[in-house]
């Protein structure tokens, strides 16, 4: 054993002085350079687009002229972002994208709540709640998933005069409310199969009842898949054109009809810096909703997409 | 002893011809079930069996497809899980993630809306019983696996309850926690007293806590019975070979008068108990590596070469060769044996078990 040590001790105190593992490799490897050189360029082709926007949306029109897409301002001004927000003209109407704005949140707010509510709750029982006929029901459901928006444009214009309610925001807040459900509904569904079944087993036999094991025991756990429809129903009713140009009136256009109708009207000189402000702040809302939730999104989407 | 009070007690639950169906699946099959009133029962069975199913129909949590349940008397068959007066816990503890252990443990009884006090009281007396009460203001995630088990017990303990049912509780412990638990429980329901059913697939939790085990396979009872009497008297081949390890030896061969024959092999069964006549002639000889006698003892002796040895400390277990079945000894752990050497054995007949060639029941 004396012998064992003695030779054992070199080689342990050797090992233990100087750096472990294999040879770093050097920081201007040819593979490095690959990667980061592909990168670099795919990042510029989606940035310098971003760039140019905000560039000139901060030029007065003299500056635009002179063709310089990529200089940055000589004299920065936000002159435009005031005229797309508070006076630009659609139409008859000259108060800018702010009424745009105010109808999206307007339409958005409550089609996200409502479709979230419901959806979560369909999700919940199709899960724990094997009721008769559940399987046909959730097939029926995701088959509406796949059935293109087109098709059902006009049966819809149909259905919602004779409710009274074509033109409104309610109307569309319907639309937008059920068109959610299949995917939203799928998406519930999956993260609720995912949670262990005996947690629910344990709170029938503790005496809670459907809205009880909802509210009490689901709810707490799925922030994250909340987190994940919201993103999806907030940026996809936000960025919605189709339905807002068709179910509502141009007072209660949103404000993606909005921009565009600014960005095309054809009267007058094409104010680009106007146009680039307005396109931002209608993208902001998606955006802002991203950078706030993105680690959320992405651990309720695998949460919820890889089991069940 | 234990066995005539329970069989004169007053049953707690009782299952009657329970059917249950998955599809075109039938799970139980017209199983039929009394439990005694501060009866340990263990439900033990390989997976498949039925009996965490069994488990899931009485506590209601699953909707049967025939048959009916009561507990103490009332036909329990439709009610809901928290109006049967049962606590349940369950293998991977089904603790409320985000509620602390008081949370946990108050949760039933808030929905039972009880007072305030009575909640506060009946949380500290559980926690007490189960020397839980430093960790009451922790969550789930801060507790290690035998603490959650704790808590879960105490969750199903706070709801003062006729009947326990376990489902596997500690199947997810490690091997010397499960030794410390499985003893605080039995040590619990000496307490308690109340009525437990217990699932388990592990047969020495079975023998230990049991005061009856009722073994299952394809969703049927077959045998319902004391530890002792399982271990002594199995009532069929399955039972014979699934309790045990290692499992009892069995010969297949011919009893012709008094004798039975297998393959160069026959052995007098002289004095068996017979509890009916065999349908054939071909039995099945069965007998436990541990009543295997050696020496020449008082039966009938046969000589045998240890082919395998394997010494565990406690026992050594040696593999030999009889009638051309393997046919294993357990012997002392002292003994110094080895492969090739002859060994003398005795088959005493009060320790041997028969059962019929054709339906495998005990004769």
């Amino acid at each position: 054993m004396a012998d064992t040590a003695s030779q054992m001790a070199p080689t342990t105190a050797r090992d233990m002085t100087g750096p472990h593992g294999p040879k770093p490799r050097r920081a201007l490897s040819g593979r490095n350079i690959m990667i980061y050189g592909t990168l670099i360029v795919v990042s510029i082709y989606y940035l310098l687009p971003l760039y140019v926007m905000i560039v000139t949306s901060l030029k007065g029109m003299p500056e635009i002229r002179m063709g310089n897409i990529f200089a940055p301002p000589m004299e920065i001004t936000f002159e435009p972002w005031v005229k797309a927000w508070s006076e630009a003209c659609t139409g008859l109407n000259c108060d800018g994208l702010s009424r745009g704005f105010w109808n999206s949140v307007r339409i958005t707010v409550p089609s996200v709540i409502v479709s979230i509510a419901i959806a979560s709750v369909n999700g919940y029982a199709l899960a724990n709640w094997k009721f008769k006929g559940a399987d046909i029901f959730f097939t029926i459901l995701i088959f509406g998933a796949f059935i293109p928006y087109q098709v059902m444009l006009y049966p819809i214009v149909i259905l919602l005069r004779e409710m009274g309610l074509y033109g409104s925001l309610t109307g569309l807040v319907i639309v937008h409310s059920i068109f959610g459900m299949p995917i939203l509904t799928l998406l519930f569904r999956n993260y609720f199969t995912s949670l262990p079944e005996e947690l629910f087993k344990a709170a029938r036999v503790d005496g809670a009842g459907f809205w009880g094991i909802y509210f009490q025991i689901m709810l707490p756990m799925s922030l994250p898949i909340f987190v994940v429809a919201m993103i999806l129903q907030v940026t996809g009713i936000w960025n919605d054109f189709l339905f807002g140009v068709v179910y509502t009136k141009p007072d209660l256009y949103p404000m993606t009809v909005q921009l565009n109708n600014i960005v095309n009207s054809v009267q007058g000189v094409k104010e680009y810096n106007v146009n680039m402000a307005a396109t931002i702040l209608t993208g902001l809302v998606p955006l802002i909703i991203y950078f706030v939730s993105g680690r959320l999104f992405v651990r309720g989407i695998a949460a919820g997409a890889v089991k069940g | 002893m234990t066995i005539t009070t329970q069989s004169t007690g007053q049953p707690s639950v009782e299952v009657r011809d329970l059917v249950l169906k998955f599809g075109e699946l039938t799970v139980l099959k017209n199983l039929n079930l009394d439990v005694y009133e501060g009866e340990f029962l263990v439900l033990l069975g390989s997976s498949g069996c039925g009996k965490s199913t069994l488990l899931n129909c009485i506590a209601g949590l699953l909707d049967v497809s025939g048959g009916q349940i009561f507990i103490k008397g009332n036909n329990v068959t439709w009610a809901e899980p928290s109006e049967r007066g049962i606590g349940m816990v369950f293998q991977s503890y089904a603790l409320y993630p985000q509620m602390t252990v008081e949370g946990n443990m108050s949760f039933g009884l808030k929905n039972q809306k009880l007072p305030k006090d009575e909640i506060a009281q009946r949380v500290a007396r559980a926690a007490e019983i189960l020397q839980i009460e430093p960790l009451m203001k922790r969550k789930p995630s801060a507790l290690s696996g035998g603490q959650r088990q704790r808590v879960a017990i105490g969750r199903a303990l706070v709801r003062d309850v006729d009947v326990f049912l376990f489902d596997e509780p500690l199947s997810n412990l490690d091997a010397k926690l499960r030794a410390d638990l499985r003893v605080e429980l039995k040590q619990l329901h000496q307490q308690l007293e109340n009525t437990m059913i217990y699932v388990t697939h592990d047969q020495v939790e079975a023998m230990t806590l049991a005061d009856r085990i009722a073994i299952m396979k394809d969703g049927l009872i077959q045998q319902l019975a004391s530890p002792e009497e399982i271990y002594n008297r199995p009532a069929n081949l399955y039972v014979a070979d699934f309790i045990g390890s290692p499992s009892m030896n069995l010969i297949k061969g011919k009893l012709s008068g008094d004798t039975f024959d297998a393959d160069g092999f026959a052995v007098s069964v002289a004095g068996y108990d017979f509890s009916r006549q065999p349908s054939s002639n071909e039995v099945w000889f069965g007998i436990r590596p541990e009543h295997v006698e050696l020496g020449e003892g008082s039966g009938p002796h046969f000589e045998v070469t240890a082919e395998v040895v394997e010494p565990l400390g406690s026992d050594t277990l040696v593999m030999t060769r009889l009638g051309g079945e393997r046919f294993w000894l357990r012997m002392d752990g002292q003994s110094r044996v080895t492969s090739g050497d002859k060994l003398t054995i005795g088959l005493p007949v009060h320790a041997v078990s028969l059962f019929d060639g054709r339906d495998e029941t005990r004769l």
